[in-house]
């Protein structure tokens, strides 16, 4: 797939840190990121590394709604989402978190997804339309007039994406958007968020622990360790540096464990499957 | 008790769940036999019926048809507190299962409500949470932990009831590597220690890690059961119920005559195969 990159910045961050009142350290502690319109950067980091702390902040929710003291350069699309509400940068970032439960709140499917849009002033006319195309989106169309909580939690967190994507977002981030689903709940996600990047050129961001997953689908790796950027580059690239991780409790991909395992000096080790059968010339 | 019964056996179960279109089937004529001391994983998707499995062999739950029995005594003739002597059940939140005001307090609870004296009680938290790497952490209160740490004391928590057998729901969903890898070696010094562990997941680095023998279930019905190198080999199986092997097993499947040999489940397996003479030769290794 070509990644539709272009040169603009669309999250540009400089020196960020992020304290939370009365926490003991920064939970975003000189982070530097710019990342560029419609790429697929994958983020990994022990929990705690600071993962959802950089979504709260690109969405605005912290300092707006979370209080804590945010200092350095914050610029999405242009625009720092701490100089304006919540509501607009919804118009730019939407970010799911790993628990759809926290996310979900209307009675309906339909009224889950245009939530948001209301609070948008989006003209009401126009809400079917959008709140339709949300839903076909993330596979949902079926199930309009159901209980949010009477679906499954593969479907729970597509809702979650759709009650965001009905919004229009430039920017996608997804905050361990599989960890609570089951193997057919994390194809499904990670494939609309594929979709949504190859088709639609979105910007997706998209931490989770599932390195192999990201290996396979991701532009680039940024590593987080204590609230700043320690690793970044290629999955490839970032990847082999099998040892370094080590050090930092990640785990490389168990095909790139193997590969460097057996040529230790090797600087292109693979890190998916197929890259593996073909770096062993078996493909 | 009964001397030479399996820990746990299933013979025949079905369990419905009522709904007003007429009951949704969970468990479809489900026949096991754990014998004490195996660590069993139990695999599938949402929906597949693993967590019936769980709480049927806790006494949450009853068959509507069949039989469950622990130790040889069917649980419908116990009640749920004689089970839990006998059976720990570890929630997949820990959010759902921690109260007390204190870690020392969490892990007191359990052996309390068994009756336990106190100055074994004692003993237990003392061991527990150093086996745990809880020591320092006795006198926080469970929310004011980070979520991996909670998860711990949510195992530790049952841990200190000593229970011959524990069930341990999705135990490290949404867990780091760091963590994952503590609650594998927790699970490994429970099967050490001869308790019977049922680990209900779909994380395949866990199960092969733990697992002496994998079930996998699918719309209530038991489709594979035997050692992970065979079900997570079967590829035809992993297909239907749309579970993905460790990557290592996928590639060592992969490679040529990958078919015709025991399937690699860890990464030093795949070395060993690949070092060997039949491999050498596809990519001239060293």
């Amino acid at each position: 797939m070509t990644p539709l990159v272009s040169d603009a910045p669309i999250v540009s961050i400089a020196d960020l840190t992020v304290s939370y009142v009365g926490a003991d350290r920064p939970a975003i502690d000189g982070l530097d990121l710019e990342i560029a319109a419609g790429e697929y950067v994958g983020i990994i980091g022990l929990n705690g590394a600071g993962k959802t702390t950089l979504g709260l902040c690109l969405n605005g929710v912290v300092p707006h709604a979370i209080p804590a003291d945010v200092t350095g350069k914050l610029l999405v699309a242009g625009i720092d989402p701490r100089t304006r509400r919540v509501q607009d940068t919804a118009r730019t970032v939407g970010v799911v978190f790993d628990n759809p439960e926290y996310q979900l709140s209307q009675l309906t499917v339909v009224e889950e997804v245009a939530f948001g849009l209301e609070n948008l002033g989006v003209d009401p006319a126009e809400m079917p339309a959008r709140i339709a195309e949300a839903l076909a989106l993330v596979g949902l169309e079926d199930v309009e007039e159901r209980s949010p909580l009477s679906l499954s939690g593969g479907q729970q967190q597509r809702l979650a994406l759709a009650s965001v994507l009905v919004m229009r977002p430039t920017v996608l981030f997804l905050d361990e958007p599989t960890a609570y689903l089951d193997p057919v709940g994390k194809a499904d996600m990670l494939a609309i968020a594929d979709r949504l990047h190859g088709e639609d050129g979105m910007t997706v961001i998209v931490a989770d622990h599932e390195v192999e997953a990201l290996a396979e689908i991701a532009d680039r790796i940024v590593v987080l360790d204590a609230g700043r950027v320690v690793m970044d580059g290629p999955p490839a690239q970032v990847l082999a540096r099998v040892e370094e991780l080590a050090k930092r409790e990640l785990r490389v991909p168990q095909v790139t464990q193997f590969a460097h395992a057996l040529r230790p000096d090797a600087q292109d080790l693979p890190v998916t499957v197929e890259g593996a059968l073909a770096w062993l010339g078996a493909g | 008790m009964t001397a030479n019964a399996p820990a746990l056996a299933m013979a025949d179960v079905r369990y419905i769940y009522p709904s007003p279109g007429g009951g949704v089937v969970a468990l479809d004529g489900v026949t096991i036999e754990i014998p004490p001391g195996q660590t069993l994983a139990v695999a599938g998707q949402n929906g597949s019926g693993k967590t019936t499995f769980g709480k049927l062999v806790n006494g949450l739950l009853h068959p509507a048809s069949g039989s469950v029995s622990v130790h040889g005594q069917d649980t419908t003739a116990r009640r749920v507190q004689d089970l839990a002597r006998h059976v720990g059940y570890v929630f997949q939140n820990p959010n759902h299962q921690l109260f007390a005001r204190s870690v020392r307090e969490e892990l007191a609870f359990g052996p309390r409500n068994l009756g336990i004296a106190e100055a074994e009680i004692d003993r237990r938290i003392g061991e527990v949470a150093e086996a745990f790497g809880l020591t320092g952490q006795l006198g926080d209160h469970p929310y004011h932990l980070g979520f991996p740490i909670r998860k711990l004391v949510s195992i530790a928590s049952v841990v200190t009831m000593r229970p011959s057998i524990m069930v341990l729901d999705e135990p490290t969903t949404g867990q780091d590597h760091r963590t994952s890898d503590a609650i594998v070696r927790v699970i490994q010094e429970l099967r050490d220690s001869g308790v019977t562990v049922v680990c209900i997941s779909h994380d395949m680095d866990l199960v092969v890690a733990v697992a002496d023998r994998v079930v996998v279930l699918q719309a209530g019905r038991v489709v594979a059961d035997g050692t992970p190198r065979v079900v997570l080999a079967d590829q035809a199986t992993m297909s239907t119920t749309r579970l993905r092997p460790p990557q290592v097993t996928r590639l060592s499947l992969a490679l040529p005559g990958g078919a015709d040999r025991p399937a690699a489940l860890t990464v030093d397996e795949l070395l060993r195969d690949v070092r060997s003479a039949g491999l050498a030769r596809v990519e001239g290794l060293p």
